[in-house]
């Protein structure tokens, strides 16, 4: 399902929230930090509400819905201004944007300000390309990159599309198919720790078929994934590392010197 | 209570939100066709011999005339030495001089053992065909039993022009099947197939090896 | 209630999945088969727009039937009584079995051939019929190789996939009367038809199941490519169809749409060899056909599903076996780890409702939530919204006013409830959130080097030097 098929886009605004997302905010803060310098960059303001924490989806996919409530119920009312929520990670935004109506759906009040918030989600690329209308201007050495979006961003975000034409802009980036592209790496949360001979399996077929790509580097949207496979490879003592890509795209327009 | 009783029960118990509407079929199938022009005979008969050619079933075009005479000239190919068929066909048959004619002519419970040992081939009618898979519409009747066209290892089965249907949809609509369905009706796409072992493709599971489409088009159809 | 026919334990899940995930034989063989059902299945549908239009026809088809269940249920009995069937309804696989024991020992039955049916698996009917001391022997392909070898299907559609052409050689060398080792599929399979052709023209019983039942003229439908569920439906004396009472359509224009699907979905074939099409018994006049013809409606836990409106998509299911193909768990591990009739996603969201959640609970974890499921299944049932559903019952009470789930809380335990009260505690206060990741930071260095199951197969996670949040708090100061 490709969101850009059927999503109204907005014109460029001025300022936008940013919702960092657990995993970010405590194991790769760097990406967050990427995000906000090229929203910054394209003239747009960020605001990151202090009291955000986590969308609920670890409590969601457990099967623990009164504490999934608790928790989105707690990041509901952060974003009081009509500007966009930048999300960057495609299962986070994916939460919000489709879960959080239905999570509410019993509370007509609280459904109406859920979907309200979930019209104005964007995961990080999607909003760069559709909304920000990013030109990016290729500044580094030609590089062979490999894209694994996580499965939420894919089917519910369509950020395997987003992300492969945001790439696109770069011409000496090329991107490389992996086999078995549209397959999950076997993070799934909560399933990584309950079957972990399952999803060791996926994330070492994952790793391998990233490899084989001969790719420098791998790109996600998803700092689940990432860290799934990079902790993959590095118990397997591989050098290969992915990177977030807001972490590869600011690195690669040129970073702070080429702001506009 | 009885178990339909209590099943039942459940059922009717359960919470209904608004059902939803009774699925407009024709409309479906309508929009599914918008932009593709209403298929023409030539076109019909071009894709029905195209997916029949896929499924593994020959397709033979003859004329209301020449049809036993072909069919004698493809049992001898074949090496046919009994042919089952129905008793409309009987005096056409014997006609053409096909040999080792075999009339499904009573009950298969008194000839159960011949019908799987020592039946070559059959002939059966059709009640039509489809285009778009390339299928045959087969209706058993009294004269053309159930098991002609699934026990003889080759299966001939006569197939008129003038009754291919663009999808199965068109055919049931046409035929006005909802009025009454036979005690059995086969949609046959190919000879009897599996890919049960390493999912590599092998012909004649259980039925037939062969199947033959006698098409009946126009002399000037017939290539 | 009985003890359910098959009981899943977690840890004996997790074995054999760990063995099969370790079983390189078996994962490539897998693949391979998964890969190209993929593939087949991919070719029938160039189109994403039109398959989207389909799918949507096709679920409303199936909502629509499900909101009449109760009338057409009745349509159909109606009908198929006219039409001189007899209908016998089971709300147990015990009811079910007594039925169809009770009809073939009337008819002093010694063998009943099986077309292929996953409900007969799901009611165990093999074994029933082996303690009534009558022979109950499947013939198709893949089933006939799977029951020779004393096994249980790995694949709703291709129950012997597991298997290697070289496995299946050795078996019928040593199995099969007279038969001599080949490998060459088209010689095995010629040993199984003539097998098995002598077994249509002596059993006493045929057994079926059935893809759609049309209420409008008391129709059966059955889809195969073979041929056996023509000789088990027509050569027998007697024909006994057994259906899971979800499978009922309204009218024979309902079901162009969902067989179209079906075929494509399942083996990437637009149609399969046979659509057989039955109405009734054999007819004064007709010289072949069953003379007595029986169509059993099992329950087995569908109206429980049936009873919540979210879990009654479930019901919407063709059995179409998509699902599994491109479940990346499924694909690593086969059928048999997940010890259910019904393996994959599919088998994860109905097996609770046939089995209960004490013997399934475990199921509906096995799945990271990947959604590619969802995204194929040709009658959008939300599979992984039922799968995050099934594993909230499992570690729940039922909620006040609430009908509880059979099994409804098997799962439930203090610790991981306390953990995830811990969770939310945490999440819902900012502050105290704030100053977890100001601590988790600076003591980044006394991470656990064994996380859980995580580590089995990773270096630790480690905490990042400073939050996003710190920051994202610092660059406002500055
Ligand atoms: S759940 Fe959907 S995909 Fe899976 S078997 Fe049923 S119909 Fe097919």
């Amino acid at each position: 399902m490709d969101e850009a098929g059927r999503r109204h886009y907005p014109e460029k605004p001025a300022r936008v929230y940013l919702f960092g997302t657990c995993l970010i905010d405590l194991f790769c803060p760097e990406a967050g930090m990427d995000a906000v310098r090229l929203l910054e960059r394209e003239g747009i303001e960020v605001h990151f509400p202090a009291a955000q924490t986590c969308c609920g989806q670890p409590a969601h996919s457990s099967g623990f819905p009164e504490q999934t409530r608790a928790v989105a119920l707690a990041q509901l009312r952060l974003f009081p201004e009509a500007w966009p929520v930048i999300v960057p990670s495609g299962s986070c935004a994916g939460m919000m944007r489709h879960h959080y109506p239905r999570i509410f759906a019993d509370d007509p009040r609280l459904l109406s300000e859920a979907s309200a918030l979930a019209e104005r989600v964007f995961e990080f690329t999607e909003f760069l390309l559709h909304v920000a209308r990013v030109r990016l201007t290729d500044r580094g050495a030609p590089a062979r990159v490999a894209l694994h979006t996580s499965c939420a961003a894919r089917r519910e975000m369509g950020t395997h599309v987003h992300a492969r034409t945001l790439l696109g802009q770069l011409p000496r980036v090329e991107v490389a198919m992996h086999t078995h592209e549209s397959e999950c790496c076997g993070f799934g949360g909560t399933f990584s720790l309950k079957h972990p001979a399952i999803s060791s399996a996926m994330a070492g077929d994952k790793v391998e078929a990233l490899k084989q790509t001969g790719a420098q580097t791998f790109l996600s949207a998803d700092c689940g994934c990432m860290l799934n496979l990079n902790h993959t490879l590095q118990k397997r003592g591989d050098p290969l590392q992915g990177q977030h890509l807001a972490t590869f795209l600011w690195q690669r327009t040129g970073a702070e010197g080429e702001q506009r | 209570m009885s178990a339909r009783a209590n099943i039942l029960q459940r059922l009717r118990a359960a919470p209904q939100a608004t059902p939803p509407l009774p699925p407009d079929v024709p409309a479906f199938h309508a929009a599914c066709h918008a932009g593709l022009a209403a298929g023409t005979r030539a076109a019909r008969i071009a894709l029905f011999c195209e997916k029949m050619a896929f499924w593994h079933g020959e397709v033979v075009r003859v004329t209301r005339a020449n049809w036993p005479q072909t069919l004698r000239e493809l049992c001898v190919t074949k090496g046919v030495r009994s042919l089952l068929h129905g008793e409309p066909h009987t005096a056409a048959l014997r006609a053409a001089g096909i040999g080792g004619l075999k009339p499904y002519d009573r009950p298969v419970d008194a000839w159960k053992k011949e019908l799987f040992e020592d039946t070559d081939a059959s002939l059966t009618s059709t009640r039509g065909g489809i285009a778009e898979t390339g299928t045959l519409i087969i209706w058993p009747d009294v004269d053309e039993p159930r098991l002609m066209s699934l026990v003889p290892p080759i299966h001939f089965a006569l197939l008129d022009a003038d009754q291919l249907y663009d999808d199965l949809f068109g055919a049931m609509r046409e035929q006005r099947w909802s009025s009454g369905m036979p005690t059995n009706a086969l949609l046959v796409s190919g000879p009897s197939k599996t890919a049960d072992i390493q999912v590599t493709l092998a012909y004649g599971a259980h039925g037939p090896k062969e199947l033959v489409v006698l098409m009946l088009v126009n002399e000037e159809e017939l290539k | 209630m009985n003890a359910p026919l098959q009981f899943v334990p977690a840890s004996a899940f997790k074995q054999r999945a760990a063995a099969a995930v370790a079983d390189a034989h078996l994962r490539s063989s897998f693949r391979n088969a998964m890969d190209f059902l993929i593939a087949r299945r991919a070719a029938q549908f160039p189109d994403a727009p039109a398959l989207e239009r389909q799918r949507a026809f096709a679920e409303h088809i199936r909502k629509y039937s499900l909101a009449r269940l109760p009338d057409l249920l009745e349509q159909l009995e109606r009908k198929l009584t006219d039409n001189g069937v007899s209908v016998h309804w089971a709300e147990t696989p015990e009811e079910a079995n007594r039925i169809i024991i009770d009809i073939a020992r009337r008819h002093s039955t010694r063998l009943m051939v099986k077309g292929k049916s996953m409900v007969s698996e799901e009611i165990e009917l093999n074994h029933a019929m082996a303690d009534a001391g009558m022979e109950a022997l499947e013939s198709d392909m893949g089933e006939y190789i799977v029951q020779l070898d004393g096994e249980k299907p790995s694949h709703i559609i291709m129950p012997a996939i597991h298997k290697t052409k070289q496995q299946i050689a050795r078996l019928f060398a040593e199995k099969v009367p007279g038969a001599a080792y080949t490998d060459s599929v088209d010689e095995l399979i010629g040993i199984g038809r003539a097998v098995l052709r002598e077994k249509f023209m002596t059993a006493e019983i045929g057994l079926s199941g059935v893809n759609f039942a049309v209420a409008e003229t008391g129709t059966l439908c059955l889809v195969e490519n073979e041929g056996n569920g023509r000789m088990c439906t027509t050569v027998p004396d007697v024909h006994i169809a057994i259906t899971g009472i979800e499978k009922v359509v309204e009218k024979l224009e309902h079901v162009p749409p969902l067989l179209a699907l079906l075929t494509r979905s399942a083996t990437g074939q637009a149609i399969t060899t046979y659509f057989n099409m039955i109405s009734g018994p054999r007819k004064p006049g007709e010289k072949d056909g069953p003379r007595e013809l029986h169509l059993v409606l099992v329950d087995n836990g569908r109206t429980q599903a049936y009873g919540d409106e979210q879990l009654r998509s479930t019901l919407q299911c063709i059995r179409c076996g998509a699902c599994m193909n491109h479940c990346p768990v499924y694909t690593r591990i086969g059928g048999h780890a997940y010890g259910s009739t019904y393996p994959g996603p599919i088998g994860a969201i109905v097996s609770p409702h046939m089995l209960g959640l004490a013997a399934t609970h475990v199921l509906p974890t096995a799945s990271s939530l990947c959604g590619a499921c969802g995204e194929v299944c040709p009658v959008r049932i939300p599979i992984p919204d039922l799968l995050i559903r099934l594993r909230g019952e499992a570690q729940h009470a039922a909620r006040p006013g609430e009908k509880p789930m059979l099994g409804q809380g098997a799962a439930q335990s203090r610790l991981i409830d306390i953990i995830w009260a811990g969770w939310a505690a945490l999440y819902t206060r900012p502050a105290l959130y704030r100053a977890f990741g100001w601590l988790a930071t600076r003591f980044r260095a006394l991470t656990p080097p064994m996380q859980s199951g995580w580590t089995a197969s990773r270096t630790p996670l480690q905490p990042a030097r400073r939050t996003l949040h710190e920051q994202m708090a610092a660059r406002k100061r500055s």
